[in-house]
């Protein structure tokens, strides 16, 4: 079984939640639309609603995230869905437990969803392929694969603030082989049919075959970034830096650090994303980042609300009706 | 039973005059009119229209407080809930189309009190199929009408309006 057909159940609905990559068009469109109803629940006095009333999410975290996994359960919690998670550092799964028996305890418990994040590409698709069939699974990041709900806010965000995806020019900045972020913003972008998507980095940054994706390299930010209508900067981790890969964060900035100047040869509507947490001073700065084009905190904002609509197309699915 | 946009039209000024006497025998002045994605959004334009309200017109989408939701899932998703305004200590008209088992009308009620908390709630509907399920009955209504078992009436619109009643497949 392939990582497309699993998310999928018999009526071609959302069943688990685990990669762009496979999903028709029309799914992310209704992912897109699903979100908007749900993007006011967080401006009302009461910011939450009960359609997952009485349903079980766990969040499983193998890999430490902040925002992700405090979004994720604001997102349950505002579907009215009782929520836990689990960090790897105080679960037993450190005192040995293998990740099937996790597993097996979790649907002993009877939970209805497991939010996994991971450090090993294909961890979520590993446990959606285990789990029972009454549970649902959603991708919180697994290693260098894929990060689809990061993508579907990304998408979200640029769609609330341009338009038709067909009429737009994206550039993806920063460390594109190591980035979950740009594999999933990549597939995305690709299946909601972008004009055109660029990817700007070093050569050692940008994997080979990436124009296989059907995106545009560039190795120069400053032609990469010309009329583009939208920019994704790509957190830039330290650890990189401790390989052969870069020289130095301040040598980085020098050559691919978003600052004012260089933004001034994209369009002048253009918007800057980044997935955050962001680091000053080495992939934007800071007068960037706090700038009108910055759309930074908006993402946040949106994350809730497309965790949300995730959430409740994977249960949807779920669904069992009564017989008459 | 199928009607026109006419005949609908009547059922309006008579709902508008209805009201208009509910709320002046209670004392509610100045109210809010909130419809329920469709239909009910459609007949709660143009009840506004007929009370000549200042306040912009409030639509509700109940997708996300349905009783249904573990045996059926969501429903396509339609415009998102819409209350351009502060509810609270403010009388609401309720509109929906068709009031049938009453659990749209309980749904939208929980969706209205996470707003704000409201002075009162009158509900009017176009047509009360008077075979409800919950203790909820409507303040104003268009016509009532009995069914039979299979039979079900849909409002299309929004202009022309028209009520068509059909066998269910």
């Amino acid at each position: 079984m392939t990582a497309s057909n699993i998310q999928l159940d018999e009526q071609g609905r959302l069943k688990h939640f685990l990669s762009i990559e496979g999903l028709p068009q029309g799914l992310l469109l209704e992912i897109l639309s699903t979100t908007e109803g749900f993007a006011p629940v967080g401006r009302r006095p009461v910011k939450k609603v009960p359609l997952l009333r009485g349903k079980t999410i766990v969040n499983l975290f193998f890999e430490p995230s902040t925002r992700t996994r405090i979004t994720f359960e604001l997102a349950a919690k505002r579907l009215s869905a009782d929520v836990l998670t689990l960090n790897i550092g105080d679960s037993s799964t450190r005192k040995g437990e293998s990740l099937l028996d996790t597993l097996r305890n979790l649907e002993a418990m009877h939970c209805d969803m497991l939010v996994i994040r991971h450090d090993c590409s294909g961890a979520a698709h590993f446990i959606a392929s285990h789990v029972c069939s009454e549970v649902r699974v959603i991708n919180a990041g697994d290693g260098r694969h894929a990060h689809p709900t990061q993508a579907m806010l990304d998408m979200f965000t640029i769609r609330r603030a341009k338009s038709d995806f067909a009429a737009l020019c994206v550039a993806i900045v920063g460390d594109i082989a190591h980035s979950r972020v740009a594999r999933s913003d990549i597939h995305a972008l690709k299946t909601l049919g972008t004009r055109e998507v660029r990817v700007i980095g070093p050569r050692t940054l940008i994997p080979p075959e990436i124009e296989t994706l059907g995106v545009h390299v560039y190795h120069d930010l400053k032609s990469g970034l010309q009329d583009v209508d939208a920019i994704i900067m790509l957190r830039l981790q330290n650890e990189r830096m401790q390989g052969a890969l870069l020289p130095s964060a301040r040598e980085f900035f020098d050559l691919y650090g978003l600052t004012e100047e260089r933004l001034a040869v994209a369009k002048p509507d253009a918007i800057v994303l980044h997935p955050g947490p962001i680091n000053r001073g080495v992939e934007i700065d800071s007068q960037v980042a706090n700038g009108p084009r910055s759309v930074i905190l908006q993402q946040v904002s949106y994350g809730i609300a497309v965790r949300m609509a995730v959430m409740s197309m994977v249960m949807s699915s779920a669904a069992k009706p009564e017989p008459h | 039973m199928n009607l026109d946009s006419a005949e609908i039209g009547s059922l309006l000024e008579r709902m508008a005059q209805g009201l208009t006497e509910a709320l002046a025998g209670t004392g509610r002045m100045d109210p809010l009119v909130v419809g329920i994605h469709t239909g009910g959004v459609w007949i709660a334009q143009r009840l506004q229209e007929r009370l000549v309200l200042s306040d912009p017109l409030g639509s509700l989408n109940i997708a996300f407080y349905r009783d249904d939701f573990s045996r059926l899932g969501m429903h396509p998703s339609v415009k998102p809930s819409n209350l351009p305004f502060d509810i609270d200590g403010r009388h609401v008209i309720l509109v929906d189309d068709i009031l049938y088992t009453g659990r749209t009308v309980r749904a939208a009620l929980n969706e209205i009190f996470d707003y704000g908390r409201p002075a009162s709630v009158t509900l009017a509907v176009l047509v009360d199929r008077c075979q409800r399920e919950l203790p909820i009955r409507a303040d104003v209504v268009g016509t009532t009408l009995t069914l039979a078992h299979g039979e079900h009436i849909k409002l299309s619109g929004p202009d022309p309006l028209r009520l068509i009643t059909h066998k269910a497949a």
